[in-house]
């Protein structure tokens, strides 16, 4: 067994392991180590071909193979090494990362700091229950998605698709495009949760009918699946007698939601966030675990790829600096919690602000659709910042940037989405304080 | 007699997913409300006369590392020669390797669009 040693090392070469990486690189860490377990870096991006990737970070509009690429070659202009077909055993605390690969068998890799950058999984058949029998025929849409885009397979020719995630939407394009027929979109929710430019482009675009608020209620088949039952459900989500109807189908695509890929951290005990069900961090990304940060859809599931980047870069300029000896302690830890209207935020706690920082960038994720509302926070009690959002869904992280000054030195901060009191100009999205 | 329609365009130019109305008289537009960009006006005004897409699927590769290659159009693509350009695509394969960007189709059915790699493909090892 052979053993190395890194300042930083990634766990994931895929947006977020990759960026993290540079990132480091370029904050002073000398030795950095991308571990990837796929044959290739650019993780889930390479089987997401459609377009619609990097308008934030590179002001075009790119593939996903595309925006992985220009990572791919940025690091490629680098002394970055990456280990393919590497999977990580196990990350403990202090920093040893044990992996095993094909061609070089079990190896250590000890490393001053490591960032998580595992991404996520989808939610499958069994995450949501669905009864009926377990015929061949059902698959995630991601599964579903790497079949068509990368392997060659059409994995059915009648399609229904359950849950409205971008996945499920863009697969139904993508089905759709390849010759096969996509009877309809279910949603139990009275909401889609995905992007409305997805809704548009690949539902409306080819007549695909989207029904909200029904859920599947039985899979019908013996070897393949034969079609569904749904229903209709009601606003506490249980199914409404006599509102079944079938659907015949070969195959059954399920977009219900993803779900951090967050073993290694369970297994080192990483103090996690029940909601997100990543590592509570603060706002240099750092996990409960010295050493250990996150980002990326690890972290919290991201709907845009943009924002990936960003954060990562934030985790390994922090993983950098922790490598070098240069990230002061903690210091006071606030928490920061998603109060009214809201499910989520990250950070979920502040550690002492950098010296000349004048604001933090926060990631939330609304509880349900709203109109224009107003994105508050309230610091020990008091209202202390307010930002108008002309539009609030679940489906669409919202980003925002608080003052320093406006946190002050509160010991709790809360934040809250409210409905506004008036109509919301349009413009007004757009203002944000230096 | 002035004919006038109103459309209402959901933009999908990024993801805010501004929703407007588009007034339009006589086949031209006559006025826009709700869009928050040029490039969502740009959009709208497009989307109720002559409707465009990009077009994204993928081609065969032989002694590819991988069987497919994704493409891209180079620029949107009139919504009813979709699958014109799918089916046209279809029947194409390439060899490996192919560079990110190449030419896979030049002026796919006269069209003026190109449709380019988006993703090398090396050989096969």
């Amino acid at each position: 067994m052979r053993e190395f040693s890194y300042d930083v090392v990634t766990i994931g070469g895929g947006p977020a392991g990759m960026a993290a990486a540079l990132a480091a690189r370029e904050a002073g860490a000398e030795r950095v180590l991308i571990l990837e377990r796929d044959r290739e870096l650019g993780g889930i991006l390479q089987q997401c071909i459609h377009n619609g990737f990097g308008l934030r970070r590179f002001e075009e509009e790119l593939t996903g193979p595309g925006y992985a690429h220009r990572y791919v070659d940025m690091i490629g202009a680098t002394d970055i090494d990456v280990w393919l077909d590497t999977t990580v055993l196990a990350a403990e605390p202090g920093g040893v990362v044990t992996s095993v690969s094909p061609h070089a068998g079990l190896q250590v890799v000890r490393a001053k700091s490591v960032v998580y950058a595992m991404g996520c999984r989808e939610r499958t058949r069994g995450a949501i229950r669905t009864p009926g029998s377990r015929p061949a025929g059902v698959f995630t849409a991601g599964a579903a998605q790497r079949m068509v885009n990368m392997e060659g397979y059409l994995p059915g020719r009648e399609v229904v698709i359950v849950g409205s995630g971008d996945i499920g939407l863009i697969m139904a394009r993508r089905m759709t495009f390849e010759g096969a027929r996509v009877k309809a979109v279910f949603e139990i929710m009275p909401y889609s949760n995905g992007l409305t430019r997805n809704i548009v482009q690949c539902l409306e675009d080819f007549g695909i009918p989207l029904y909200l608020g029904h859920s599947v209620t039985a899979i019908h088949g013996k070897d393949r699946v034969t079609g569904i039952t749904v229903s209709q459900v009601n606003d506490r989500l249980e199914v409404i007698d006599g509102t079944a109807f079938d659907v015949a189908c070969d195959c059954v695509l399920l977009s219900v939601g993803l779900i951090p890929e967050n073993e290694l951290g369970r297994a080192a005990g990483v103090v996690l966030d029940p909601i997100t069900s990543g590592a509570r961090v603060d706002q240099f990304r750092r996990t409960s675990i010295p050493g250990f940060f996150a980002a990326g859809n690890v972290l919290h599931v991201h709907d845009l790829v943009d924002w990936v980047s960003e954060e990562a870069a934030i985790a390994g300029r922090s993983a950098a600096r922790h490598a070098r000896g240069e990230l002061a302690a903690s210091g006071r830890e606030r928490p920061v919690t998603a109060g009214e209207g809201l499910r989520t935020v990250v950070p979920q706690r502040l550690s002492d602000f950098e010296p000349g920082k004048m604001s933090v960038r926060f990631y939330f994720r609304a509880a349900r659709p709203m109109g224009a509302s107003l994105l508050q926070l309230w610091a020990d009690g008091a209202l202390a910042f307010e930002r108008k959002l002309r539009v609030v869904k679940p489906s669409e992280m919202i980003v925002a940037d608080i003052p320093v000054r406006k946190i002050g030195d509160a010991a709790a901060l809360d934040f809250r989405v409210v409905p506004a009191p008036d109509r919301i100009e349009a413009d007004d999205e757009i203002e944000e304080e230096a | 007699m002035m004919a006038r329609v109103v459309h209402a365009i959901q933009c999908i130019g990024c993801p805010i997913g501004c929703g407007g109305e588009v007034a339009v008289e006589d086949g031209v537009v006559a006025a826009m409300t709700g869009f928050t960009c040029n490039k969502g006006l740009a959009y709208a005004a497009e989307e109720v006369v002559a409707p465009k897409r990009m077009v994204t699927t993928t081609v065969r590769v032989s002694g590819g590392g991988l069987p497919l290659l994704p493409v891209v159009s180079a620029t949107p693509v009139p919504k009813e020669r979709i699958f014109d350009c799918l089916r046209l695509l279809r029947g194409v394969a390439v060899e490996a390797p192919v560079a990110e960007g190449a030419i896979i189709v030049a002026d796919a059915l006269g069209l003026g669009v190109d449709f380019r790699a988006t993703r090398d493909i090396s050989l096969a090892q």
